[in-house]
C-alpha cells in the first residue's frame, strides 16, 4: 500500500497549509514578524547551525513564505522552494547558487528583456558570462558547451509570448553534459507545464504572474528538482565544499535532494537579502488556490482572440501556438495540451507607429508592463520593455518594431474582441 | 515491502515504537550529518547510543560511545547504519546476532543494502533504506515544511504541538 499523490486542484488549495498550529486559524496567517523566539540557548544554537528545522528571522524563512515554497515545490513535483522577492531574485539566487566568477551558463536568446538585460550587463559584474543560443535550434546549446559551463537557461512558453521550447532535447544536452538544466516556468506555470517531468533540474518563477494572478505582489520562487547530484562534484562547492559559514558542513551531502534549495536559501537568500515579504506570500497563495482555473480560463480566452486577430485585416501575423497554423502547434500538443498560455504576439501591417496608436487607442486592455493578470494586459515591446536592446536584438528576440504583445485576461471574450477591432480601426 | 517507496504509516509507525537507537557510524564531528541526526533524535526523546570504534569511549553528545553493537548494554530497538552500503552488510550480520533482536534496521540516506534487508526481514525486523529519521520524522510531524521541503502531507487538521515551544512538533498529526 502506498500513499496516493493527490490530484493538481487539491494541492493547489492544501499543500503546505494545515490550520495553524497554535490558533487553529485555517487560512494562512500572515506571520508579519521580523523574528522568531527560541526555546533556549540550545533550540536557537541547532537552528543557526541548520541541525533543526525552525524559524530565525524572516530574512531566512517565514512560516508564510514557507507555505507558499511547499505550495510550489508540491506542483511542479519538486522536493523542495524558496520564496523570494522577486522573479528577477530567483534568477540572481540560482545562479548565484551555481557559478563562480569566470563562469558560463547558456541561455535562449528568446527571453524576458529583464532577463536578457540582467544577464548582459548586471551578471557581468560577478563574473558570471552568459552564452546565447536559439531555443528553436536544440544543437545551438550543444555547441555552445564549454568546460566552464555551469547551467543552461530557457523559459518553457518563450517572451514576448507564442514560442514554445523543446524542453526534452535540450534537457538531453544537459544531462549529457552533466550541466543543471533552468527552466523559467512564468509563462505556463505547473498547470500548463511541469518542467521537471521533462528534465529540468531547478524551476524558477515570476510569482508576479500567473501564480499570483491578480497583478498585485511581485514575488518569486525557485524550485529543486532534486535529480541533480552536486554531493562529490566539485564544479559546485556551494555544495560539494566544506562551508565556513556552517562550520565545515557540506550541504549538498547533508541535504541530500533538497540541497540546492537548501543552498540557495543560506548561502544566498540569507547573506544577499532579497526575502519576501509575508504580505505577498499572502497573496499569491490566495491567487494559488485559483490557479488551474484562471489558466484554462486565460487560455481559452486567449485561443479566442488570437483566432479573431488572424483574421483581422490590418493584422500581418499572429503567434499563438494554440492556433493550429502556428508553427509552435505541435510543441503546444505535446507540452501544454491543456492549452497555450495567456500570452502572445501578433504583427501590425503598418508597423511601430501603428503599434504605438494602438495601444493608446485601446479601452479596456491597460498598457503596462506585466503579464498574467486577471485583466487584459497590452504592451509595445519595441518602445518599452525591449526598447534597451539593439534593433538586431530585438528581432532576435521576437520584438520587433510592428510587434504588439497581449496577456489576455480573464473578462468576457467579446468584450476584448470588440475593444481590439475599435482600437485597430482608429490605428 | 517496497524498500523504493514506504507508506507513511510504516515510517511512523516505527518511530512511534522504538526508543532506543544504536547509530553506527557516529561523528565526533558536529558538521556531519550523523551528529546532526544524533542530536535531532536525542531532542526528540530517543535514547540515541552512538557506536564507532574510532572514537570508544569518548562522550558524544552526552552519551556514552562504543566501539560495537556487541558492546553495548542494554536491549536496542533500533539500529541505524551511517556507513557506506558495502559496510551495512557485515553491519547488518552483527546486528542480526543480537540478543534480544532489535526491532528495526534502518539505513540512512544514500545507504542500501537488498541482500542485507532480506536477510534482516527474513528474522522479522522491519527494515528502511536509504531514509533520513530527521527528514522523515520533520516530513511526518511538519516541522520540515518551515524550510520549503515537499512534505508530501497534506491535512485539514492542526499539527501536534510537542516540547515547551512553538517550534517542535510532534509525529502524529491526524
Amino acid at each position: 500500500m502506498t500513499d496516493r499523490l493527490p490530484g493538481f486542484n487539491t494541492l493547489a488549495i492544501h499543500a503546505g497549509a494545515a490550520p495553524d498550529a497554535a490558533t487553529g486559524a485555517r487560512a494562512t496567517p500572515i506571520y508579519q514578524t521580523t523574528s522568531f523566539v527560541f526555546d533556549d540557548v540550545d533550540h536557537a544554537a541547532s537552528l543557526f547551525g541548520l541541525q533543526a528545522f525552525g524559524n530565525i528571522y524572516s530574512r531566512i524563512g517565514n512560516p508564510t513564505c514557507s507555505v507558499l515554497e511547499e505550495r510550489v515545490a508540491a506542483l511542479e513535483g519538486g522536493t523542495a522552494a524558496l520564496a523570494v522577492a522577486s522573479g528577477h531574485a530567483a534568477e540572481f539566487l540560482t545562479f548565484h547558487t551555481l557559478l563562480q566568477p569566470g563562469d558560463e551558463f547558456i541561455a535562449a536568446r528568446k527571453l524576458y528583456g529583464g532577463s536578457i538585460n540582467q544577464f548582459n550587463h548586471a551578471y557581468k559584474n560577478f563574473g558570471w558570462n552568459v552564452v546565447w543560443a536559439d531555443s528553436d535550434d536544440p544543437s545551438s546549446f550543444e555547441a555552445a558547451v564549454t568546460p566552464r559551463t555551469k547551467a543552461i537557461f530557457v523559459e518553457s512558453i518563450a517572451n514576448p509570448g507564442g514560442v514554445i521550447v523543446d524542453l526534452q532535447a535540450i534537457a538531453a544536452i544537459a544531462k549529457k553534459h552533466r550541466i543543471p538544466f533552468i527552466v523559467d516556468n512564468t509563462m505556463a506555470s505547473p498547470y500548463l507545464i511541469r518542467p521537471f517531468e521533462h528534465g529540468a533540474d531547478i524551476i524558477v518563477h515570476s510569482a508576479t504572474k500567473f501564480l499570483g494572478g491578480h497583478g498585485n505582489s511581485v514575488g518569486g520562487l525557485i524550485v529543486d528538482g532534486g535529480s541533480f547530484n552536486f554531493a562529490g562534484d566539485d564544479r559546485y562547492p556551494m555544495l560539494s565544499k566544506p562551508r565556513p559559514e556552517y562550520g565545515g558542513m557540506v550541504l549538498g551531502e547533508t541535504f541530500g535532494n533538497f540541497g540546492f534549495a537548501i543552498a540557495a536559501r543560506v548561502l544566498g537568500l540569507r547573506d544577499l537579502g532579497p526575502a519576501l515579504s509575508p504580505f505577498n506570500a499572502f497573496l499569491i497563495l490566495n491567487g494559488i488556490e485559483t490557479l488551474p482555473l484562471r489558466m484554462q480560463r486565460h487560455s481559452d480566452n486567449a485561443l479566442a482572440v488570437a483566432e479573431h486577430l488572424a483574421g483581422h485585416r490590418k493584422v500581418s501575423w499572429v503567434s499563438y501556438p494554440g492556433l493550429r497554423s502556428d508553427r509552435y502547434h505541435n510543441l503546444a500538443k505535446q507540452y501544454c495540451p491543456k492549452g497555450a498560455g495567456a500570452v502572445f504576439t501578433f504583427g501590425l501591417k503598418d508597423g511601430y507607429e501603428a503599434g504605438v496608436k494602438l495601444v493608446s487607442n485601446l479601452k479596456l486592455f491597460s498598457h503596462l508592463a506585466n503579464i498574467g493578470d486577471t485583466r487584459s494586459l497590452v504592451i509595445h515591446p519595441a518602445s518599452t520593455t525591449h526598447r534597451q536592446l539593439t534593433d538586431e536584438q530585438k528581432t532576435l528576440a521576437g520584438a520587433g518594431p510592428e510587434v504588439v504583445r497581449l496577456s489576455i485576461g480573464l473578462e468576457d471574450t467579446q468584450d476584448l474582441i470588440e475593444d481590439l477591432d475599435q482600437a485597430l480601426a482608429a490605428a | 515491502m517496497d524498500h523504493s517507496n514506504y507508506p507513511n504509516d510504516y515510517i511512523r509507525g516505527i518511530l512511534n515504537s522504538v526508543k532506543s537507537i544504536a547509530l553506527v557510524g557516529a561523528s565526533a564531528n558536529p558538521a556531519r550529518p550523523s551528529w546532526i541526526v544524533t542530536k535531532y533524535l536525542l531532542e526528540r526523546g530517543y535514547d540515541v547510543i552512538p557506536v564507532n570504534p574510532g572514537i570508544a569511549g569518548t562522550e558524544l553528545l552526552g552519551k556514552k560511545v562504543y566501539g560495537s553493537l556487541a558492546e553495548v548494554p542494554g536491549p536496542i530497538d533500533m539500529v541505524e547504519i551511517f556507513r557506506n552500503s558495502e559496510a551495512a552488510g557485515p553491519i547488518t550480520d552483527e546486528a542480526l546476532a543480537l540478543e534480544p533482536l532489535p526491532k528495526v534496521l534502518w539505513m540512512q540516506l544514500s545507504v542500501r543494502n537488498d541482500e542485507a534487508a532480506a536477510k534482516a526481514e527474513a528474522k522479522g525486523l522491519k527494515v528502511v533504506m536509504d531514509r533520513c529519521p530527521k527528514i522523515e520524522f520533520g516530513r511526518l510531524s511538519g516541522e520540515i515544511s518551515w524550510q520549503g521541503v515537499n512534505s508530501r502531507m497534506l491535512s485539514a487538521k492542526k499539527p501536534v504541538l510537542s516540547g515547551k515551544g512553538f517550534q517542535k512538533l510532534g509525529l502524529n498529526r491526524p
